[in-house]
C-alpha cells in the first residue's frame, strides 16, 4: 500500500525503473528491494529554499559566464519554459541548475576523455530561478552528441542536464532535456528508460517566439513536478 | 499518454562542475556544500560520513549525496515550518563522493532536534551515474535508542532492515562522528522510501 499526501505519489510508470537492463550501470547501482511507502511529514514537505538571491548576474547565460578570450563556438540557443506541477499550477521562485557538453560533445569534467575539443570560452554550467508565474530562461550553446561505453557505437543524444528542487524535498527532480527530431533518441537507453508516453515530455520544442532574431534559436521546455493530492490526506 | 510528471533521468558522471563545483575545483560558485553550520548556529556539532556502495561492494566514486535536516531545535528553514529555523542554518548540504581518498561523503553539521514526534533524523537523497532516479533514505542516530523505538517511520520498516537506517556514533578526538554507509544493493541494501 502507498502512503503519501499532501504531495501526490511519484508516478513510477513515468519515471524509469532503478534497474534497466539497457543501461548497464544500473545493474549494480539500482536498488532492488521494494521502496518502503512513507507518509509525508514535515521533513518531506519542507526543502531547501533557493531564490533569486542564489543566482549571480551571468549564471543564466552560458554563452557569457565562462568567457576567457572570445565567444564560445557553436549554435547559440535560448531555452525557456515553465515549471508547473502536474495540475498545471506554476512553481514560482525555484532554482534550476543546468549543465551540458559543449558544441563538440565534450564536457569540461576531468573524467570526460572523449576525443573532441574543449572550448576555452565555455564551461557549460549555469542556473536560473523561475519567476512568479513559473517561467525560466537561459542562454547556451547547442550541445553536441557524445559517445559513451554502454554498448557498441553508443552515442548520447544532444541533451542538457536539469536539476530542480520545487517547493519541497519531496519534489526534487533531476532530468535531461532533449532536442526535437534527434535520431539518437530511439537508440538511447537513458531516454528509453522513462515510460512510453512520459518520455516525450523530455523533448523540447523549437519555438519561434522564443527565438531571438539574429541571435539565438529558441527551445521551449516545460517541466512538470509532482502535484498535490486531490483529496485531503488521512492521518 | 496522459503522464503528467517529467520523468527523472540520471545525474550522470559529469555533474560536478555544475552541482558541486567548488568541491571539485571548478571555477563556479557553489550554492551549498558539506559545511552546514557556521559558528553562529546553536547545537551539537557532528560529522556524518560514509560511502555509497554498489552491488559488488565497491564504493561509487561518482555519486552525489544531498541531506536535508531540521536545526537543533527541530525546526526547518522553510515556510511550511511556521516556527522558522535560526537564520544561519539552512539545513541543506550536498557532497560528491569523488574527492575524498576513501570516496566518502562527509558533512559537518549539527545534530537535528526531534520533529513532530519523530526521532531525530536527516533526509538523504542519493544520485549517481547508473541511477535513473534518485533514491530517498533517512539517517537515524545510534544513540537515540528510545526515540527510535517509537519513531512512526522506522515502525513501518521491517525489523531486520532497520539497522540500515541507523548511523553509528563514534566519539573521536576530532569530535562526534556518525558513520552511515549507503548500500545500493546486496544483503544490506539500504532502505529507500517512496515518499
Ligand atoms: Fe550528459
Amino acid at each position: 500500500m502507498t502512503a503519501h499526501g499532501p504531495f501526490s505519489p511519484r508516478d513510477w510508470a513515468a519515471h524509469p525503473p532503478y534497474v534497466y537492463p539497457g543501461y548497464k550501470s544500473t545493474g549494480l547501482r539500482g536498488p532492488t528491494q521494494p521502496l518502503i511507502p512513507l507518509k509525508q511529514t514535515l521533513s518531506e514537505l519542507t526543502g531547501p529554499v533557493f531564490g533569486a538571491e542564489s543566482v549571480g548576474p551571468l549564471d543564466h547565460d552560458l554563452t557569457k559566464n565562462a568567457r576567457v578570450n572570445g565567444e564560445p563556438l557553436g549554435e547559440r540557443i535560448v531555452v525557456g519554459g515553465r515549471v508547473l506541477d502536474e495540475d498545471g499550477t506554476p512553481v514560482p521562485n525555484t532554482l534550476i541548475e543546468v549543465w551540458q557538453a559543449n558544441a563538440a560533445g565534450r564536457y569540461i569534467h576531468k573524467n570526460d576523455q572523449h576525443d573532441a575539443p574543449l572550448d576555452p570560452n565555455f564551461r557549460g554550467s549555469g542556473r536560473c530561478v523561475t519567476d512568479a508565474d513559473g517561467w525560466y530562461r537561459f542562454y547556451s550553446i547547442k550541445p553536441g552528441a557524445y559517445p559513451w561505453g554502454n554498448h557498441p557505437n553508443a552515442w548520447r543524444p544532444n541533451h542538457i542536464h536539469f536539476s530542480l528542487f520545487g517547493p519541497a524535498f519531496a519534489t526534487r527532480l533531476v532530468t535531461q532535456m532533449y532536442f526535437p527530431g534527434d535520431p539518437l533518441l530511439d537508440l538511447d537507453p537513458i531516454y528509453l528508460g522513462a515510460g512510453e508516453g512520459a518520455r516525450e515530455l523530455l523533448i523540447s520544442n523549437f519555438d519561434l517566439d522564443l527565438t531571438e532574431e539574429g541571435f539565438a534559436l529558441g527551445y521551449r521546455f516545460d517541466i512538470l513536478l509532482r502535484g498535490r493530492d486531490a483529496t485531503p490526506s488521512q492521518e | 499518454m496522459g503522464y503528467k510528471q517529467s520523468p527523472s533521468q540520471t545525474v550522470g558522471p559529469y555533474f560536478a562542475y555544475a552541482l558541486t563545483p567548488e568541491q571539485y575545483g571548478y571555477d563556479f560558485k557553489a550554492i551549498t556544500g558539506n559545511q552546514l553550520a557556521d559558528e553562529t548556529v546553536e547545537g551539537e556539532r557532528i560529522r556524518i560520513l560514509g560511502r555509497v556502495l554498489d552491488g559488488a561492494g565497491s564504493p561509487v566514486d561518482d555519486a552525489m549525496v544531498e541531506i536535508w535536516q531540521a536545526d537543533a531545535q527541530g525546526r526547518y528553514a522553510h515556510p511550511a515550518d511556521p516556527r522558522g529555523s535560526n537564520l544561519a542554518f539552512r539545513g541543506f548540504g550536498r557532497h560528491g563522493t569523488g574527492t575524498d581518498p576513501e570516496l566518502r561523503f562527509i558533512f559537518d553539521t549539527v545534530k537535528p532536534g526531534a520533529v513532530e514526534g519523530q526521532a531525530p533524523h536527516i533526509t538523504m537523497c542519493v544520485m549517481a551515474r547508473g541511477m535513473l532516479s534518485h533514491a530517498f533514505t533517512r539517517i537515524y542516530f545510534s544513540d537515540e535508542t528510545e526515540a527510535n523505538a517509537t519513531d512512526p517511520v522506522l515502525a513501518t520498516v521491517p525489523q531486520d532492515r532497520r539497522a540500515t537506517l541507523i548511523a553509528r556514533r563514534e566519539d573521536t578526538q576530532a569530535g562526534i562522528v556518525y558513520r552511515f554507509d549507503v548500500h545500493l544493493q546486496g544483503d544490506d541494501e539500504t532502505v529507500f522510501f517512496d515518499l
